[in-house]
């Protein structure tokens, strides 16, 4: 088996293993070690790298969990991840995890880390809420104390001290995650017919479970190898995939997309792993440098407010120009608010730049992939018949 | 999420208090100097109930428009089926809060407000982010509509339960450095503290009386309807009045009716007449439906239940458990205000607020009505259910409809669902109290 087809099995086997397996393993192979769980979107991992526990992103279920207890939890009308994650919890799956962090991404998830302090009080559970004010005397010093915070919380968790140099360590650290996911994300808009998305997601998803250092390993193996590939490109189009940053989308959906003829170029798959589009500085004070960074270098998304009143406008418009793309695809999941109240914004500028773009809805466990197979192509074949403008 | 007396349709269908007069004047004369706004220059601030700066937007001579109240009043009135339609023509997701629809669908459709009168473009948007994601979104796109400037205020969520000095520390730096600076430049006036605290003194007073009112549900029979009656009551203190002479002098009025059916032992008016025979006593969990409110009122008056508590007339402060304006700490008072509002609590604090009423207000049962629109409200009620049904040994029921989607709000199935409930609820009393929990809420977590 080639290295590339091995990595891509791992992170596969990775993904499949809803039970964290290999979480588990990483813990048992050392005394004392524990795992923090986070949720999308952002969490800043750094925080709980550096107090020796492993970071692991907890993206629910997808389309390989059989949901019994969790739908008892949420009304018909609630996106489906956090069912999910509840099933995932009563079924021992999390039991790896000595943590939880909720993010602010949204009233669902927030009211989740609630939720999940009445279910599982033993555990140490934060809502962790990203300033949404950029100044540094308001929104920085805010977020400087949170993250002071949930540092000294989880070194009490790991039973460590809390320790600079640690943390200017995991920092450096992730500025590594991003830069080669940033580099991953260049090679596969320079020719996706060399890098899938679906090995790219795969990939991006080992990066969620394994420890950071086996990440970087790993990435840069994939990349190397991808360097090699000489597959010629396909008559597809490029697009930007938008919208699904929180509830993952089934990975079919993924390969259903660039199947029927549009090569992903850009996404929001796992926007948390790259939101900090610049390095953390190296210095005295870490967690203020991780805090600045997220203030002026924290991508624009859903999550956070938009302060530019242009800013919605023109985002698409950019993200296309950047990627080169020919149109945009507005993936969300149903009921998801942060995405679906963005979208007429969103659309809007797009639409405006003469960008083609086409919206659908989706569920992590949506199991029928025929009419985004029909969706896709047909907008695939339009844009290569008339640029979009049937 | 927020609520007020319906100006035009509480005249005519809801119980006639003499304080409803006070109130209804105090409305038509706020949407008087609305209309005339662009006229008289009056600035005019949109801003949220949840976390609402009323008194410091007064003390710049303002005036505060709350869009969720355009909203609820617009579902009272009927036109709500055709504003969200609008939205969702515009492109707005079927799947999203119905107030954001039903606000956008009435702006393109001529922005005429619940007194019939065009409602003034905003100068200034003052997005209060207190409790609910959806606000943000919702002035994101009202900024897209208007030629104003927008300024935010981010309130920390108690996720830990508490307010932490260092979030108290931010939303008072925020309101210090971005907020007064704003108001300042769209008005063209300094702020004033001192006015500003004789405000919060009118806002402290009314507070005392409203918090009377609602603890006087605790009498047997309760005086009040402290859900759908307490909509009423709380309108004027989360919207546009509090900090207000005439705010204050409403609630005076309100309580000494209260107080009077207290010392005469009667129940409130309700669309079945007054409620002295009182078989059920509940305390609700969630908002109303607007759109059929005064059918989903009989439905409970018809059967004897009066509501003696509830959470959603929380949601512009939690009076209740505490909480006064201080005018001798006029900006940090606002920031604990808006930190302090229900749907800014976590999931154990709106459990132990629920059990709380269940057990002060010696409640029989309790209900949790979920909407549709509001994930703020509704993400995790169902384990509040369960939660309260265990520390209280109450039996809780649970059914779902909408704000002002009427599509959404299912009477015959409310009503059955209803009844079982009240019906389950005399035969438990029967049985001295024995029968299993859960019976209504169908199914065990
Ligand atoms: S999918 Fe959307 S609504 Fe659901 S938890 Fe994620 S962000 Fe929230
Ligand atoms: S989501 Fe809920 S709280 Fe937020 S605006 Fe809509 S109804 Fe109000």
């Amino acid at each position: 088996m080639s290295t590339r087809a091995a990595i891509v099995e791992r992170a596969q086997a990775l993904y499949d293993d809803l039970s964290l397996g290999s979480v588990r393993a990483w813990c048992a192979e050392g005394v004392g070690r524990k795992a923090a769980g986070y949720l999308p979107v952002y969490v800043p991992r750094e925080v709980i790298h550096a107090t020796g526990m492993l970071p692991v992103g907890i993206h629910g279920g997808g389309d390989r969990l059989e949901i019994i207890r969790g739908d008892a939890y949420f009304q018909s009308y609630i996106c489906h991840l956090p069912r999910s994650l509840v099933e995932l919890l009563h079924t021992g799956r999390l039991d790896a995890l000595s943590a939880m962090i909720f993010p602010s991404t949204c009233d669902v998830i927030r009211n989740l880390s609630g939720m999940w302090k009445l279910l599982r009080p033993d555990l140490y559970v934060r809502y962790c809420d990203v300033p949404q004010a950029t100044e540094r005397s308001t929104g920085g010093a805010f977020w400087r104390r949170e993250l002071e915070t949930l540092y000294a919380d989880l070194a009490e968790v790991a039973g460590v001290a809390p320790d600079l140099a640690a943390l200017n360590r995991s920092n450096a650290v992730y500025n590594e995650v991003r830069r080669t996911i940033r580099a991953l994300y260049a090679a596969r808009s320079d020719a996706p017919w060399r890098i899938p998305t679906e090995e790219l997601y795969l990939l991006l998803r080992a990066g969620e479970v394994l420890p950071p250092e086996d990440f970087l390993t790993m990435a840069g193996d994939y990349l190397r190898a991808t360097a090699l590939d000489t597959a010629r490109p396909k008559d597809r189009v490029r697009v930007v995939v938008v919208g699904a940053f929180c509830e993952q989308p089934p990975l079919g959906l993924i390969k259903t997309i660039e199947r029927a003829g549009c090569y992903i170029v850009d996404d929001d798959f796992l926007l948390g792993n790259r939101l900090l589009t610049s390095d953390v500085p190296f210095g005295d004070d870490p967690l203020t440098a991780l805090s600045d960074t997220f203030l002026h270098h924290a991508m624009a998304s859903s999550i956070l407010y938009e302060h530019a009143p242009d800013g919605k406008k023109k985002l698409l418009a950019r993200r296309v120009a950047d990627a080169r793309a020919d149109g945009v695809i507005f993936a969300a999941p149903s009921f998801c608010d942060p995405a679906l109240l963005d979208r007429p914004m969103l659309l809007a500028g797009a639409e405006a730049a003469k960008i083609p773009c086409m919206a659908f809805q989706y569920s992590e466990n949506t199991g029928q992939f025929q009419q985004y197979r029909e969706q896709a192509g047909s907008f695939s074949d339009s844009i290569k018949l008339w640029g979009g403008h049937p | 999420m927020t609520t007020t007396a319906p100006a035009a349709v509480s005249a005519d269908r809801a119980p006639k208090d003499r304080s409803m007069q006070l109130q209804k004047d105090m409305i038509a004369e706020h949407y008087r100097r609305l209309e005339a706004a662009p006229e008289t220059h009056e600035p005019v601030v949109y801003t949220f109930v949840p976390g609402n700066l009323t008194e410091l937007v007064r003390a710049f001579g303002a005036l505060p428009l709350l869009p969720e109240i355009n909203a609820l009043q617009s579902g009272m009135r009927g036109m709500s089926r055709k504003y969200i339609a609008e939205a969702e023509k515009a492109g707005h997701s079927e799947d999203v809060c119905t107030y954001v629809k039903c606000d956008l669908g009435m702006l393109k459709s001529g922005n005429i407000g619940p007194t019939g009168t065009r409602l003034p473009k905003p100068d200034l948007l003052l997005l209060s982010y207190t409790g609910c994601y959806t606000f943000m979104k919702w002035f994101e796109l009202l900024r897209e509509e208007y030629d104003c400037p927008a300024v935010f205020l981010h309130v920390p969520y108690q996720g830990d339960g508490k307010v932490a000095p260092e979030h108290r520390k931010y939303v008072v730096d925020q309101i210090r450095e971005k907020i007064i600076p704003a108001l300042e430049q769209v008005t063209g006036r300094k702020l004033d503290e001192a006015r500003l605290s004789e405000l919060l003194g009118y806002s402290r007073a009314a507070e005392d009386d409203l918090v009377a009112v609602l603890q006087s549900a605790k009498h047997h029979p309760s005086p009040i309807d402290s859900w759908f009656g307490a909509v009423y009551y709380v309108g004027p203190i989360f919207s546009s009045f509090r900090g207000t002479p005439e705010g204050a002098a409403y609630y005076r009025a309100l309580r000494e009716e209260v107080e009077e059916r207290v010392a005469r032992d009667e129940g409130p008016m309700t669309p079945s007449g007054r409620l002295d025979e009182q078989k059920y006593r509940i305390v609700a969990e969630g908002p109303p439906n607007w759109t059929s409110f005064h059918d989903f009122w009989r439905m409970f008056s018809e059967e004897g239940a009066v509501c003696v508590a509830s959470t959603y007339t929380k949601v512009g402060g939690t009076y209740d458990f505490g909480f006064r304006h201080d005018p001798s700490d006029p900006i940090g008072t606002l920031a604990d205000y808006c930190a302090g509002c229900y749907t800014n609590l976590n999931l154990p604090q709106r459990v132990e607020m629920l059990a709380d009423y269940v057990r002060n207000y010696e409640a029989d049962g309790f209900l949790v009505h979920s909407v549709k629109s509001c994930n703020s409200f509704s993400a995790g009620q169902l384990l509040i259910l369960r939660e309260v049904e265990k520390r209280t040994g109450v039996p809780g029921a649970f059914i779902e409809s909408d704000l002002v989607d009427p599509r959404y709000f299912s009477a015959a199935n409310i009503k059955n669902r209803l009844e079982s409930y009240f019906q389950m609820l005399a035969a438990r009393r029967g049985a001295g109290g024995s029968l299993p929990l859960g019976v209504v809420a169908g199914g065990a977590l």
